[in-house]
C-alpha cells in the first residue's frame, strides 16, 4: 500500500515573470496613453445604438407603450425578458467580485474590476425598462414611497415593488463595491499621469489615497464587510426577479423552483458575457498573461455547472408538471415543448443545455475561439429562456378564447438593441479611463508578494522568486 | 511630489456628502408641501361675471344652499342656477338699484345664460357624487368651507385625494344629521357618538379602494 503523492501546485495567476512595476505600466498605461483609432470607432458605433435607444425611449414616452407588441393576453413582452436577461448579466460580476472574495479565490483578481464594471452598465440597461414601461414615465417616482397628498403608496404586496428595492439596492451596492475596489489603482493612475487635468480627474476620486498603512488597514475592512453585503444580493437580486412571475398564479410560472433556477440561470448568462468581453480585450489590450487560459478554463467550468443547473432546472419543470397531476401546468409545459413557441423551446434548450457540455473536454475549455462561440450562444439562449418563460404561458392562459400569438414591433427591437449602444458605450469608457484591472489586489496573488526569505530554522535566506508552471507541456498563449 | 489639491479640499468629501444628504431631503420634503394641492389650490377665487355676495344672499339673508343649487340632493352636480332662480327675488328686489343687478336683467331680457367661472374642480379620473354624500350626512361646508362668510367663493379644502381619504376613513368625525347639511357653523359636542349613530343608521361604508372613485 505504498503510493507516493506528488505536490501539484496551482497554476501561476499571472504569466510570463513580470514583475511589479511590468504589471503597473501594462494596465496603467492603457489609460495614460493617447486614445487609439479603433477606440474611437468602436466608441461611435455604441453611440449611434445609443442614440437608437434614446430614440425609441423618446417616441415610447410621446406615443406609449401601444407602439411595442403588447397586446391581450400577452401584456408582458420584451421590456420584461429584456430586463431579467440584463439584471442576469450583472450576477456574474457580484459573484467573482464578493463570493470568490469570501473564498479567497486568487484567480478573481484578473477579472473582478472587469466584471463589476459589466454588473454595474448591465443593470443600468435592466434599470430603464422598468422605468419606461409604465406609460406614464413623468409618474414613475410613484415607484418609490414617497410622502405625497393623495395618501398613494405602492403596494408592498406586489413582487414588482420588491424589484424596484431589490435592483436599486443591487445597484448601490454593486457601485460602491466598484468604486471602494478602485480608489489604490485611481491613486496609481494620479501618480504616473503627466498631464495636470489627468491629475486633477483621478486625484478627486482617489480622495486623497497615499497607501499609507492606516490607508490600506481602511481599505480592507470596508472591502471585506462590501463583500459581505454584496454576497446576499448575487440570491436575493434574481430570487425576487423570479418572484415577479412566480408569485403569480399563471401556470407555468407559479412554481417554487423559480429562486434556485433564475439564480443559476443568471450566473450562468453572466459568465458568459464575462468571457465573450475578456477574450476580445484581452486581445485587443494585450493581456494575455494576466487573463489567462486557466482564467478561462476556470470559468468555462462555471458555466459548465450552472449550465447543466439551468438544464436540471428545465426537465425538473417539466417532470413536476406531470407530476403535479395539474392539468393547466401539465397543458403549458406541452405547449412550450410542441406549441406555437416551440422554435423558441427547443433554441433555449439547444443553447443552454447541450452548448455547455463540450466544456467537459478540456481541450475545448481551453480554446479560446470555441469558448468565445459558445458564450455567445449561450447568451443568445438565456434570453430565449426568458422569452419562453414570459410568452408561452401567456400567450395560452386560462381562457382558450382568448388565446393569442405575440410577436414584438420594430420598436421593441430597436430598443433592445440600443440598450447595447449604453452597455458598450459606458464599458468603453471605462477601457478607457479606468484601469481594468485591479493593479494593487492583482499584484497580491504573485509569488513576489509572497516571498519566504527565512528558511524552516528561522535562517534568512535571501529572496528569490520562483514561478511555479504547472503546464510545462502545454503552450500558455 | 507636488500637492495636487489644496488643503481645504481634505473636508470636501465630508461636506459633499453632507450636503447631498440635506439636498435630498429638502427636495423631497419641497415636492411634499410646495407641490401639493393644499399649497396651490386652496385660496383659488377667480373673478366671476356677476359680483354676486355669498356673504349677503347666504349669510345676512340666511338662504338655504339648496335655494339655488337645487339639484344637489338628486344629482351627481350641485347645479348653478338659472338666471330665472335670480329674478324669482330680483323683479322686484334691488331693481330700484340697477346697476348692482344689470348682468342678471341683461341675462334675462337677451335669453343669454350667466358664463359663471368653476372654482370646485376634480380631475376627469376622479368620480365624485354630490347626492350620494349630501343624503348621508356630509355637510356642504365639510368640502366647501364657511360659504356664508365668502364675498367671493375661494377653495376653502385642497379636494386632494389624501383629504378625501381623511374622511372617507373616518367617516364618524365629519357626519351630520342630513337635516343640518346645509347648516353653516355646525358644531357639536358629542361629534363621535353622532357620527357613529348616523354610520349605523345610514349604513356607511365610504369606499377606501382605487375603483370606489376611479373607474
Amino acid at each position: 500500500m505504498s503510493k507516493t503523492y506528488e505536490y501539484v501546485p496551482e497554476p501561476a495567476l499571472v504569466k510570463g515573470n513580470h514583475d511589479f512595476k511590468d504589471i503597473t505600466a501594462m494596465i496603467t498605461d492603457i489609460n495614460i496613453r493617447p486614445t487609439p483609432k479603433g477606440w474611437y470607432v468602436a466608441f461611435g458605433i455604441a453611440n449611434m445604438l445609443l442614440l437608437l435607444l434614446l430614440g425609441s425611449i423618446g417616441y415610447l414616452v410621446w406615443e406609449g407603450t401601444g407602439i411595442w407588441g403588447l397586446n391581450s393576453p400577452v401584456g408582458w413582452g420584451w421590456a420584461i425578458i429584456n430586463f431579467v436577461w440584463w439584471v442576469g448579466i450583472g450576477h456574474a460580476g457580484t459573484l467573482i467580485s464578493a463570493i470568490l472574495f469570501l473564498f479567497r479565490q486568487g484567480w478573481r483578481t484578473a477579472i473582478n474590476r472587469f466584471a463589476e464594471a459589466m454588473t454595474i452598465f448591465a443593470v443600468m440597461c435592466a434599470g430603464i425598462f422598468p422605468a419606461i414601461h409604465v406609460g406614464r414615465i413623468w409618474v414613475v417616482y410613484w415607484m418609490f414611497p414617497l410622502p405625497n397628498q393623495m395618501l398613494m403608496w405602492p403596494n408592498f404586496n406586489s413582487p414588482l415593488l420588491w424589484d424596484v428595492f431589490a435592483v436599486s439596492t443591487y445597484f448601490t451596492v454593486s457601485l460602491l463595491f466598484w468604486y471602494v475596489g478602485l480608489v489604490p489603482d485611481l491613486a496609481t493612475v494620479r501618480d504616473r499621469i503627466k498631464s495636470k487635468i489627468g491629475k486633477m480627474a483621478y486625484g478627486v476620486f482617489a480622495l486623497g489615497w497615499r497607501g499609507s498603512n492606516r490607508h490600506w488597514w481602511n481599505y480592507e475592512k470596508s472591502y471585506m464587510i462590501l463583500a459581505g453585503l454584496a454576497t446576499p444580493l448575487v440570491l436575493s437580486v434574481h430570487t425576487i426577479v423570479s418572484f415577479d412571475f412566480a408569485v403569480s398564479i399563471i401556470p407555468g410560472w407559479h412554481t417554487t423552483i423559480f429562486p434556485p433556477y433564475f439564480v443559476a440561470g443568471a450566473v450562468f448568462s453572466g459568465f458568459a458575457m464575462v468571457l465573450s468581453l475578456m477574450i476580445i480585450c484581452r486581445k485587443i489590450y494585450g493581456l494575455e498573461d494576466i487573463m489567462t487560459i486557466d482564467h478561462m478554463e476556470k470559468m468555462n467550468i462555471v458555466v459548465l455547472v450552472t449550465g447543466t443547473m439551468v438544464g436540471f432546472a428545465y426537465i425538473m419543470e417539466q417532470f413536476i408538471a406531470w407530476y403535479s397531476g395539474v392539468e393547466y401546468e401539465k397543458f403549458i409545459f406541452m405547449m412550450r415543448a410542441a406549441g406555437p413557441y416551440a422554435w423558441a423551446y427547443w433554441i433555449m434548450f439547444a443553447c443552454n443545455v447541450f452548448s455547455p457540455q463540450f466544456f467537459w473536454s478540456k481541450k475545448l475549455r481551453r480554446n479560446v475561439t470555441f469558448t468565445f462561440i459558445i458564450s455567445i450562444i449561450v447568451n443568445i439562449g438565456m434570453w430565449f429562456e426568458r422569452f419562453v418563460i414570459t410568452v408561452t404561458s401567456l400567450s395560452t392562459d386560462f381562457l382558450p378564447s382568448s388565446w393569442g400569438y405575440y410577436s414584438p414591433t420594430i420598436w421593441d427591437v430597436a430598443t433592445y438593441v440600443g440598450t447595447f449602444g449604453l452597455f458598450f458605450t459606458f464599458f468603453l469608457l471605462f477601457l478607457r479611463f479606468l484601469p481594468m484591472v485591479a493593479v494593487a489586489e492583482l499584484k497580491g496573488v504573485m509569488p513576489q508578494a509572497d516571498p519566504h526569505n527565512y528558511d524552516e530554522d528561522g535562517e534568512f535566506v535571501p529572496p528569490k522568486v520562483e514561478v511555479p508552471e504547472p503546464y510545462k507541456n502545454q503552450t500558455n498563449q | 511630489m507636488a500637492q495636487i489639491f489644496p488643503k481645504w479640499t481634505n473636508d470636501a468629501p465630508r461636506r459633499i456628502l453632507l450636503g447631498s444628504i440635506i439636498f435630498l431631503n429638502a427636495i423631497v420634503f419641497s415636492v411634499w408641501y410646495f407641490f401639493s394641492p393644499e399649497f396651490t389650490d386652496v385660496g383659488y377665487a377667480p373673478e366671476q361675471p356677476v359680483p354676486f355676495s355669498h356673504t349677503i344672499h347666504a349669510g345676512q339673508l340666511g338662504m338655504d344652499c339648496k335655494y339655488c343649487h337645487t339639484q344637489v340632493e338628486e344629482s351627481k352636480y350641485a347645479n348653478i342656477p338659472a338666471t330665472q332662480t335670480c329674478m324669482n327675488c330680483h323683479n322686484q328686489v334691488q331693481v330700484q338699484n340697477p346697476e348692482n343687478v344689470e348682468a342678471i336683467i341683461e341675462s334675462w331680457e337677451t335669453g343669454e345664460p350667466i358664463e359663471w367661472t368653476r372654482v370646485h374642480m376634480l380631475p376627469d379620473y376622479a368620480y365624485f357624487n354630490h347626492s350620494a354624500h349630501v343624503n348621508v350626512g356630509v355637510g356642504c361646508e365639510s368640502c366647501h368651507g364657511r360659504i356664508d362668510r365668502m364675498e367671493k367663493v375661494y377653495q376653502a379644502e385642497p379636494l386632494s385625494m389624501g383629504w378625501c381619504m381623511d374622511c372617507h376613513r373616518e367617516p364618524e368625525k365629519h357626519l351630520r344629521p342630513v337635516s343640518e347639511v346645509t347648516t353653516m357653523g355646525y358644531e357639536v359636542e358629542n361629534q363621535i357618538e353622532v357620527g357613529l349613530d348616523l354610520v349605523s343608521k345610514h349604513n356607511i361604508s365610504a369606499p377606501t379602494y382605487c375603483q370606489g372613485c376611479h373607474y
